[in-house]
């Protein structure tokens, strides 16, 4: 296992990117792209068996963005793991740019799925753990959800599916941050007991803290170690982590910062690291 | 003449896949009887994969065995298929161009007795409008195995159409070839071209006979492929017969029917009349019925012939 820490400054590395990124293009989601920066920090510089000279390895892990609007935490940690140049950041969301609002996976060295209609991605991260069964290989997926997402149908027969055929190659993660665009899960329509809707659709679940970074090695520890039954990891996260006025604010789901704003954000991670 | 469902061709031809091609994966959303992807199932299970009734995760689970390099064959009926997945296809399978084929049974007016809810007569239309996607709908038993043979050959997104009913076969098995894109010249003509798909194309054989009894000379033109259309064939039809009639077993508007005239508008303005469903939704009765009801007979193709050669 790597060094927590370094993981750790890998994971605020992806937030000062993500920052950087989104002011430039001048759209973009920060809020649910900050949330999940130690999770793919876990599993990028970590976890997955991949090799970024080599995108298609047959072999490889997969990872598969469901909640697409998480693009920019994905492109960050592609970028910073080698599997094309940190310049092309600069060009998300601007046309002709191989990094597309939302993930396509024919346009960018790396990503597994094309998602950004909400559920796709878990369905489709469904099949290919499927598919390793039926052909024996033994390559891991993952799939990264929104708790907003679980509101999409396709996501609880993508659920069924999974356990129906014992899917434990496949590990999702669920970014719990507990917003959506229009506010409050609990408030908009409410998706509590997740926990317990996994249970019922037998899944083996377990519980994190998404920004701690032992925790996450160890859910994922956890996951792998269960047999027959596909694992959901419940990753508790702050929507907008690490950038005070975005955490916590439903307002910065699909806003870009400012300039001002991009350096008062970067000035708070710099910070961060530095004590880290 | 012997006759013979498209969707019982589907079953024959996923039994030969299963021995010929271990890529291919066969999954179905509870209807593995009527949409014959049973037959598969029976020779082989382990490539077999039933989602349950959830039509959406059928198209995002395919979705993910493509890209892993199975070649899923993706079964409901049309309706299911076309509208309830809609945009599963379109964000999942067309837009990262994933070799997956949909094959939709139950198309059209002659599932009959299920009514209105069961048949799709817009499938073609939202099918041809996604890019990436191709789009075929066979003839009869023969073209319907033949074409489905070459799916799992060509690599992408395809929609195979197929029908519930019997249809008469057309083609002989030991000579037909399924070229993906081309029309096939069915019987010469000179005054007029009819450009039938699916079902419909033994109906414009039959007109044909009709026509040329009372001195009409009609070319028919099969039109398996709605998508890429046989453009070159379409427009020499148009020049040497100077009229077109289209006929398919699908709303008027966005079908084989709009294909074409979108390709004459370009290329070759020529009169046209379209026979399909007119824009209304169908309702219960035996399939025959409901053809003869809403005008899908080879008696309306014949009428719109003799009206165009007679204003020509």
């Amino acid at each position: 296992m790597r060094d927590k820490k370094e993981l750790q400054q890998i994971a605020n590395g992806l937030r000062k990117d993500i920052i950087k990124m989104l002011c430039e293009s001048k759209s973009g989601h920060p809020g649910g792209s900050l949330s999940a920066c130690e999770i793919l920090s876990v599993l990028y510089f970590d976890e997955m068996n991949i090799d970024p000279k080599n995108p298609n390895m047959e072999d490889r892990d997969r990872f598969v963005i469901s909640k697409g609007h998480g693009a920019p935490v994905l492109y960050a940690a592609l970028a910073e793991r080698g599997y094309f140049p940190k310049e092309e950041l600069k060009k998300l969301r601007k046309t002709g740019s191989m990094l597309q609002g939302h993930p396509d996976m024919k346009g960018t060295p790396g990503v597994d799925m094309s998602t950004g209609s909400l559920g796709q991605g878990f369905s489709a991260a469904c099949g290919m753990a499927k598919s390793a069964k039926i052909s024996n290989d033994d390559y891991r997926v993952y799939a990264l959800l929104g708790d907003g997402e679980t509101q999409e149908g396709i996501v609880w027969e993508a659920a069924m599916f999974a356990a129906h055929y014992g899917l434990d190659n496949l590990t999702a993660i669920l970014d719990h941050n507990g917003l959506q665009i229009d506010g409050k899960n609990s408030d908009v329509m409410n998706i509590s007991p997740i926990e317990k809707k996994f249970e019922a659709f037998g899944w083996n679940v377990i519980e994190a803290d998404g920004h701690c970074i032992e925790s996450i090695q160890n859910a994922i520890a956890k996951a792998k170690e269960a047999k027959g039954v596909p694992s959901i990891i419940i990753a508790s996260t702050t929507k907008g982590r690490g950038v005070s006025f975005m955490e916590n604010e439903a307002g910065w789901h699909g806003a870009a910062p400012s300039e001002e704003q991009r350096d008062e954000a970067l000035e708070e991670l710099r910070r961060c690291m530095q004590n880290d | 003449m012997t006759s013979m469902a498209t969707r019982d061709a589907y079953g024959q031809a996923l039994k030969i896949l299963a021995e010929k091609n271990e890529k291919v994966v066969v999954l179905d959303a509870d209807l593995s009887k009527s949409t014959k992807t049973a037959d598969f199932l029976k020779v082989c299970p382990e490539r077999f994969i039933n989602v349950g009734i959830a039509e959406q995760n059928l198209m995002g689970i395919a979705a993910g065995l493509a890209t892993t390099g199975k070649i899923p064959f993706a079964s409901t009926f049309a309706m299911f298929a076309t509208g309830r997945a809609y945009e599963i296809i379109r964000n999942s399978i067309g837009y990262p161009k994933l070799n997956v084929k949909v094959a939709a049974t139950h198309a059209g007016l002659t599932v009959g007795e299920d009514g209105a809810s069961h048949q799709a007569i817009e499938d073609i239309s939202l099918m041809r409008s996604m890019p990436n996607m191709v789009v075929v709908n066979p003839a009869d038993g023969v073209e319907a195995k033949a074409a489905i043979l070459s799916a799992a050959e060509y690599v992408g997104p395809m929609y195979i159409r197929l029908g519930r009913s019997k249809v008469p076969t057309i083609f002989d098995e030991n000579t037909y070839k399924f070229e993906l894109g081309k029309g096939i010249v069915l019987s010469e003509g000179s005054d007029v071209s009819i450009l039938a798909t699916g079902n419909m194309v033994s109906k414009a054989l039959e007109a044909a006979e009709e026509l040329s009894k009372e001195g009409i000379s009609a070319r028919v033109i099969n039109i398996h492929t709605i998508k890429p259309i046989d453009r070159e064939l379409i427009v020499k039809a148009a020049k040497e017969t100077g009229a077109i009639v289209t006929a398919e077993e699908h709303s008027v508007i966005g079908g084989l029917g709009s294909a074409v005239a979108e390709v004459l508008s370009e290329e070759c303005p020529v009169m046209m009349r379209r026979i399909g469903v007119q824009d209304t939704y169908g309702e219960s009765g035996d399939g025959d019925e409901l053809m003869e009801k809403y005008g899908l007979t080879s008696n309306k193709i014949a009428e719109a012939s003799r009206e165009l050669v007679s204003k020509k």
